[in-house]
């Protein structure tokens, strides 16, 4: 029953990815006054004027903040890259006909969705921090990346399900290995599928990353948080915080819509 | 049953009381069959009646319930046996062409013989594009499946299955998912393979190919073989009741 469910909410969760993830501008709208447009424009436009006008505060808020959208980047391209891996093991893992790893990959896949990402975080950090010492920023990528390699293994595992069982047919009836085949034949198009997904992840990664924070790596939020406990100039930070985020991940948004455009053309 | 000989020795593929269950259905029930080298026969029957599965117990896609196949000395149903080194020498076609469609249609006749028999580059590039002039697709080597017409797919997937030099090649409904117009074209590229002797084993209801290029027609129907003969003696005087009845239904 359990298990009925949890593939239903899997199941879900891929289309809602596939064919229209939230953060992925619509297609059709190409007006120049699209939301898109606007945010992007506005949050660039404000990022342009407010340390113009008033560069008091503003300007050097700007000037505290580049180190820290270095390390959120860090942060995030190592994670996704590990959790790429991951993801692959256990979407593979997720479709084994052998019992045992099927189990392994689905048990991790349950517990890892289970937890939130912060206790997780807090886990690693702090609980594991007491049988050995992990640096902050290695224990901010190990969170993010066994987290998000669960959500990875699931769009692997829709993904690899996507493909037509003929294509896997064809090439054993041809004489390559099943492993051949999945190299050769089956992956190859796997990444094609799961490309605007995977864009999506990398951007959810991203803005969750804000949660290193807590455990004092030096991002792009703690950045800010740093200038504001010194200057008391909280709303002006946090304003110029956010909108750096927003043009960050507005501007990966449209190059992954740009991406399922490219796979879409390729059909 | 008249359709075996004693000679088996010959036969270049032998099925032997081969029965296929799913379950408590039983798909192909105790069929028998012998195609003799260079023989090119054609299995017909109602939908449902075992066809797919019978050729597709013959690369082993699926595993025979009980019963033995046999490729000349090779055994295709012992389980310890290396299934590959069989389907090097078996090419299968398939009703949805399954061409890989990430690779051009060049790419699709070089992966098998680059990456099975090791061959190398040059020498599976040059044998590919000999094998798609062979079909009549030399000037789409660089197209992908998408941009290609079924009849071009499905002539690109038999090229394919060509590449691999085979010895026996499976036909399972190779025309049905085409338009009109394209089953032509594709016909008569297999008319030419039968023509060149190839060992062919054709799901189909194309009565026009069966009687140009079939040596003998099988008639299946709720997984037995019913009925097996020449075209002429199936199709104009068929012995069973059950052919007749099919006969009238598709003619
Ligand atoms: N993988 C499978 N699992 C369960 N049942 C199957 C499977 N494959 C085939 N069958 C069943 O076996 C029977 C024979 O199927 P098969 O596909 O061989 O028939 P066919 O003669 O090729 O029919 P068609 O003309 O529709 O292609 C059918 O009842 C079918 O539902
Ligand atoms: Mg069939």
């Amino acid at each position: 029953m359990a298990e009925v469910n949890n593939r239903d909410e899997a199941n879900r969760r891929i289309t809602v990815t596939v064919s229209d993830g939230a953060l992925i501008p619509d297609r059709g709208e190409t007006s120049l006054f699209s939301a898109w447009r606007i945010s992007f424009f506005g949050a660039i436009a404000l990022l342009i004027i407010l340390p113009t006008v008033r560069p008091r505060p503003y300007l050097d808020i700007m000037r505290f903040l580049p180190d820290g959208i270095l390390a959120t980047f860090q942060v995030t391209i190592i994670s996704i890259v590990i959790a790429l891996a991951i993801g692959l093991i256990t979407g593979l893992g997720r479709i084994s006909r052998i019992t045992v790893i099927n189990r392994i990959a689905t048990i991790y896949v349950e517990v890892i969705r289970g937890i939130p990402l912060l206790v997780q975080l807090f886990y690693i950090y702090f609980a594991l921090g007491q049988l050995v010492r992990v640096p902050r920023l290695a224990s901010a990528i190990i969170a993010m990346s066994v987290c998000y390699g669960a959500y990875m293994g699931e769009i692997f595992r829709a993904g690899l399900q996507a493909i037509p069982k003929g294509q896997m047919e064809a090439a054993l009836a041809l004489g390559m290995s099943r492993s051949q085949a999945l190299r050769k034949v089956i992956l190859p198009q796997t990444f094609r599928v799961i490309l605007p997904p995977v864009g999506n992840e990398f951007i959810a990664l991203l803005k969750d990353s804000s949660l290193v924070s807590i455990i004092a790596v030096s991002d792009l939020l703690r950045r800010g948080r740093e200038f504001a406990s010194v200057s008391f100039q909280y709303f002006e930070t946090y304003t110029i915080v956010a909108l750096v985020y927003l043009v960050i991940t507005l501007f990966l948004s449209k190059i992954v819509s740009l991406i399922e455009d490219w796979a879409e053309r390729r059909g | 049953m008249d359709n075996i000989t004693d000679n088996t020795q010959l036969m270049r593929i032998r099925i032997r009381n081969a029965t296929k269950a799913f379950g408590t259905l039983e798909a192909v029930k105790n069929a028998d069959l012998d195609v003799a080298p260079g023989e090119v026969v054609l299995i017909i029957g109602p939908s449902g009646s075992g066809k797919s599965t019978l050729l597709r117990c013959v690369n082993r896609l699926e595993t025979l319930t009980e019963g033995d196949i046999w490729i000349d000395e090779d055994l295709v149903t012992d389980q310890r046996g290396d299934i590959r080194k069989i389907r090097e020498e078996v090419g299968m076609v398939f009703q949805n062409f399954n061409l890989f469609p990430h690779l051009t249609a060049l790419e699709n006749v070089m992966l098998a013989p680059r990456t099975v028999k090791k061959m190398t580059k040059a020498a599976s590039h040059e044998n590919a594009l000999r094998l798609l002039a062979r079909v009549g697709l030399q000037d789409k080597s660089t197209t992908y499946p998408a941009k290609l017409s079924g009849g071009q797919q499905q002539r690109v997937a038999i090229a394919r299955a060509l590449a691999m030099n085979p010895k026996v090649m499976l036909f399972d409904e190779p025309t049905s998912a085409l338009d009109p117009e394209m089953i032509k074209e594709v016909l008569d590229v297999m008319l030419d393979l039968a023509r060149d002797g190839m060992t062919m084993l054709v799901v189909s209801h194309e009565m026009g190919f069966a009687r140009a290029a079939a040596d003998k027609v099988v008639f299946m129907d709720q997984g037995e073989i019913i009925e097996v003969g020449t075209p002429s003696a199936v199709f104009d005087s068929p012995k069973e009741n059950r052919t007749r009845r099919f006969l009238e239904h598709i003619l």
